[in-house]
């Protein structure tokens, strides 16, 4: 009789699973990745390293010395022990990650910008206290733009309508609007010092709101060579609630990771970070193999840094608030080993 | 990108595959992806190039101690190892910035609201 090894489920509890149970969940993993995603399986020596690394019952893993990779940090900081600066400081001396980033609580440029003045002055005094790369980072947000949080007519009550046109052209409002809220934002962190911009959780609304951030990040390049830009996915598929709209002359509804890649990349971002969804009811393993499936032909055509998002619920990593460390650092070094991807 | 949602994953991402910041060289090699979108190899090789390490060397924190003194790029500020004399924090940006070959807003934005260069001028 095989012997159990202690597993996590997608959302995060503890169960116990033979090594040919996990074997068999790291295929239908990339299978299930490979009919949706439209991109081939993984092969059975990537398999058979997943399998390694999730078919142990060690308490934490690691890559080998020297394979280690640049941490960003979007998020930085817990808002429970000092301020935002301290937070900062916290990750850069206490944690060693490699870019923090300074937010607000309510994390959408909208949102940012009425406070931007203090949140610029933040940032200046961020920047005199820290060696590390400092950040600015929020929310596209385009839902923000719609009735009643915003002046725009909203798209998603007019679609049930049949209000098609409507709800497109309500979308292309909204997306101009956050564009120059991006850009308004942007350029007060450029001028407090950032090293950088992050539009984390991009595509949120879905092809209007990852137009805008594409839109926004070429004009930020244009008028700032040297400024890191990070786009961050919200999930692994944009969805098309418009449907029609184009960043130089491709649709992007519909896009996985490899496409994302390229329109961020030609958008002119520093980094690109994907974010494949968890499934809460399948094994890590089964987690695992899946988004190690959906950013690997990102991965292999890459011309910019991947810093994959593997945070609660994304990248293999369990949907819990206090995920266990077996599981994060699992999937920390199957990214790495298998992908060779550039951070996270 | 993405370690976020601060409840004690970074912990455990940062043991398991980080570059440890500028406890050893991660900051540094952050620069140039965000700076050059140099993708990791690129980036950790152009970096060991400038301090004459190996790339293996740009992750620990033993012989990034002496070359981040060499150098001037700063360390933790606030350790019984670390001298007041030494560079430390908007300081260290400075060395960082010409070592590298990269311009650091922050720093240039220093320069320009202090007259560093009309100071130097005399």
């Amino acid at each position: 009789m095989e012997v159990k090894i202690p597993t996590r489920m997608g959302d995060g509890s503890l169960t116990e699973m033979t090594r040919s149970e996990i074997r068999a969940d790291l295929e239908a993993g990339t299978q299930a990745a490979a009919k949706r995603g439209k991109c081939p399986e993984l092969t059975q020596d990537e398999l058979d390293h997943l399998l390694d690394i999730y078919g142990s019952a060690a308490r934490f893993t690691a890559v080998d010395i020297g394979e280690e990779v640049v941490m960003t940090n979007d998020g930085t900081g817990t808002k429970h022990i000092g301020n935002r600066i301290q937070d900062l400081q916290s990750f850069e001396q206490l944690l060693g990650v490699d870019i923090v980033e300074l937010w607000q609580i309510d994390y959408s440029f909208k949102a940012v910008k009425t406070n931007v003045a203090h949140e610029g002055q933040t940032m200046k005094m961020a920047q005199l206290l820290l060696t590390n790369p400092v950040q600015y980072g929020a929310m596209p947000d385009l839902g923000r733009y719609s009735q009643p949080d915003g002046p725009i007519p909203n798209w998603s009550e007019l679609l049930p309508l049949g209000k098609i046109d409507e709800a497109r052209q309500a979308q292309e409002a909204a997306k101009d609007m956050l564009v120059e809220d991006i850009m308004f934002v942007a350029d007060h962190m450029v001028e407090a010092g950032t090293d950088g911009i992050d539009f984390d959780t991009t595509g949120a609304a879905g092809d209007a709101d990852f137009l805008a951030a594409l839109t926004a990040c070429r004009r930020l390049r244009e008028k700032y060579p040297w400024l890191g830009i990070e786009i961050g996915m919200a999930a692994e598929f944009v969805l098309g609630m418009h449907g029609q709209l184009e960043f130089d002359g491709e649709r992007l509804a519909g896009m996985w990771p490899k496409d994302q890649l390229r329109m961020v990349q030609a958008a002119g971002a520093s980094i690109y970070g994907p974010a494949i969804n968890v499934n809460t009811g399948k094994s890590a393993a089964w987690n695992i193999a899946r988004a190690i499936t959906l950013v690997k032909p990102a991965a292999e055509i890459a011309e910019i840094p991947i810093h994959v998002n593997v945070g609660m619920g994304v990248g293999g990593v369990p949907t819990c608030v206090h995920v266990p460390a077996d599981a994060t650092s699992r999937a920390s070094k199957a990214f790495v080993e298998i992908l060779k991807i550039d951070g996270y | 990108m993405g370690t976020g949602d601060p409840l004690g994953m970074e912990a455990a991402h940062t043991q398991a595959s980080g570059m440890h910041g500028m406890r050893a060289a991660g900051d540094l090699v952050a620069r140039m992806q965000m700076t050059r979108r140099m993708r990791l190899k690129e980036a950790k090789q152009y970096v060991a190039d400038k301090l004459h390490c190996t790339t293996r060397d740009l992750s620990d924190p033993i012989a990034m101690e002496l070359l981040r003194a060499e150098h001037g790029l700063g360390q933790l500020p606030f350790t019984s190892a670390v001298q007041p004399d030494e560079p430390g924090m908007i300081e260290a940006k400075f060395n960082i910035s010409e070592l590298l070959d990269i311009p650091i807003n922050s720093v240039e934005r220093f320069k320009n609201h202090a007259h560093v260069e009309r100071v130097a001028r005399g």
